[in-house]
């Protein structure tokens, strides 16, 4: 479904240039649910930005449903990790989900859209509040829930809960879960922390240093749904978890993952 | 608290003018005339003998000068907030305008349009202009990144990132633009009416000097700080229902 072939991306020109994206090449399936993890530095944002369309590739290209991407495409929303400034801050949140559709359907079509979107995150009955009067999670709910109800086919994420405390995070990793679980979207999650990417992941894909290539591509069979108990107890858990920090912290090293077939 | 904070506010100033009073009460003085008669003198020339001759006129350029320059302004610095080449070109342009004086163009405007209100209204909007002018530049310019990336993501057209998310997130800084402009626009209404004027707030004042009413003169002068005032109370009025959401947050990040 989306495709990232040869891309890379080199910021600024002759002696100064610096190269973020060396060869990025991997494929998602329509319905997966894939996380990007690396170092930090190595150009995820920057890769994020690139298949979103926002910035366009130096070499190679993206294909989204076998179509070139050359801007935003209307089957994609994406999550910025700052929903402080992902947010508008003059719009309520009601309306800051609202303002992506303002071209489709009719108002109270969009008021049903909204109103589901801010029911799945768990945000009903805060649609007048304004997102500066909610917590960095609930704010992040928002964003997710404007992502959802501009009805994408993929929802990319940008280490979206990098900066929320760690019993939010693992409450909107569940979210997520249960989002894609009900929503039957394609999402593909940046993000530089190993636990999050295995714990969420049918597929990691590990970065390297920069110049950034793919340095490996890692099935993660863990059974669903998963639960931030009982999932993190599996020995497979543990073993997936090692060789991805493995691959990110010591490059040299990595043999096949014990245990996983 | 905030009665307390009130009471402050307004005793205050209520003290100060029974003190001007007393003081100025036995006054002599050709020069400084008893604060009691500058209030009768003001009661009889502006409610409302004068209001329609001299007040109406003055507000009529001062809102003209002030609306075209608010239109200019924000037009023009929405368009090179957004481009930074112009804005490069642009520049240098916009400065040197910005240090000519005014009043260095009052013999221009008059000789080219007249003594009547064009005059005056090219030169409150030539002074007001800029302020606004620069703050909604700076404001646009400086519009978060990733406010303008998720505009793109979810395909915003042109016209609904103009009006919904670049607008509103240089208001602040247009705000505070509108706001030095609107004090500048009082100064110029009444230096533009003391030169070639035949009506006018600026105008009474310079009349009533020459014709030694000097009690008449300082009503006129009272009236100016009584605008003045009642203009910037009007105009944080506004401001505060404008950027609530700016106020809100700003206390919320604290």
């Amino acid at each position: 479904m989306l495709r990232v072939d040869h891309l890379s991306k080199t910021y600024g020109s002759g002696a100064t240039a610096t190269q973020a994206i060396k060869d990025l090449s991997f494929e998602i399936q329509a319905g997966e649910f894939v996380c990007i993890v690396g170092p930090s530095g190595c150009g995820k944002t920057t890769l994020l930005k690139t298949m979103s369309g926002l910035l366009e590739p130096t070499s190679g290209t993206v294909e989204l449903g076998g179509k070139r991407v050359t801007g935003p495409p209307e089957q994609m929303a994406l999550v910025f990790q700052d929903y402080s400034r992902s947010l508008y801050p003059w719009m309520t949140v009601a309306a800051n989900v609202e303002f992506p559709l303002r071209k489709r359907g009719s108002k109270t079509e969009r008021r049903g859209a909204v109103a589901q979107a801010l029911e799945s995150v768990g945000l009903d009955g805060f649609g007048d509040k304004y997102p500066w009067q909610l917590s960095g999670g609930m704010q992040q709910r928002v964003a997710i829930a404007r992502g959802l109800a501009y009805r994408p086919e993929i929802l990319l994420m940008d280490e979206p809960f990098a900066s929320v405390d760690a019993q939010t995070r693992a409450d909107l990793e569940d979210l997520v879960l249960k989002i894609r679980h009900d929503y039957g979207v394609t999402i593909l999650f940046v993000t530089h922390d190993i636990d999050e990417s295995v714990y969420l992941a049918d597929r990691v894909v590990i970065l390297s240093q920069r110049p950034t290539v793919v340095q490996e591509t890692l099935d993660v069979p863990l059974p669903r749904p998963r639960d931030q108990v009982a999932t993190k107890e599996l020995p497979e858990f543990a073993h997936l978890r090692a060789h991805v920090y493995r691959a990110i912290k010591r490059p040299d090293s990595v043999a096949a993952p014990a245990g996983v077939a | 608290m905030n009665a307390k904070k009130l009471a402050l506010e307004i005793v205050t100033p209520l003290l100060v003018i029974a003190l001007i009073w007393w003081w100025t009460s036995g006054a002599e003085s050709y020069y400084y005339p008893p604060l009691g008669d500058i209030f009768r003198a003001f009661a009889d020339t502006w409610v409302f003998e004068r209001f329609s001759a001299d007040v109406l006129p003055s507000l009529g350029r001062l809102a003209a000068g002030y609306v075209i320059a608010a239109v200019l302004g924000i037009a023009l610095g929405v368009v090179l907030g957004r481009q930074p080449t112009l804005r490069r070109m642009a520049t240098p342009i916009v400065e040197f305008l910005r240090a000519i004086p005014a009043p260095a163009l009052i013999p221009f405007a008059i000789l080219v349009l007249g003594v009547e209100n064009d005059a005056k209204i090219f030169l409150i909007a030539v002074v007001c202009v800029f302020p606004i002018l620069l703050n909604t530049i700076d404001g646009v310019a400086g519009v978060e990144p990733t406010l303008l990336d998720t505009t793109r993501v979810y395909r915003i057209g042109r016209l609904d990132r103009l009006r919904y998310v670049v607008l509103p997130a240089a208001a602040p800084q247009i705000f505070a633009g509108l706001r030095t402009s609107l004090s500048l626009s009082l100064i110029l209404m009444v230096i533009s009416e003391m030169v070639a004027s035949s009506n006018g707030i600026g105008y009474f004042i310079l009349q009533s000097q020459r014709s030694f009413a000097i009690t008449e003169m300082w009503s006129g002068i009272l009236l100016l700080g009584l605008l003045g005032y009642l203009f910037n109370a009007v105009f944080t009025l506004v401001e505060r229902r404008v950027l609530a959401w700016h106020i809100g947050a700003r206390a919320g990040a604290q």
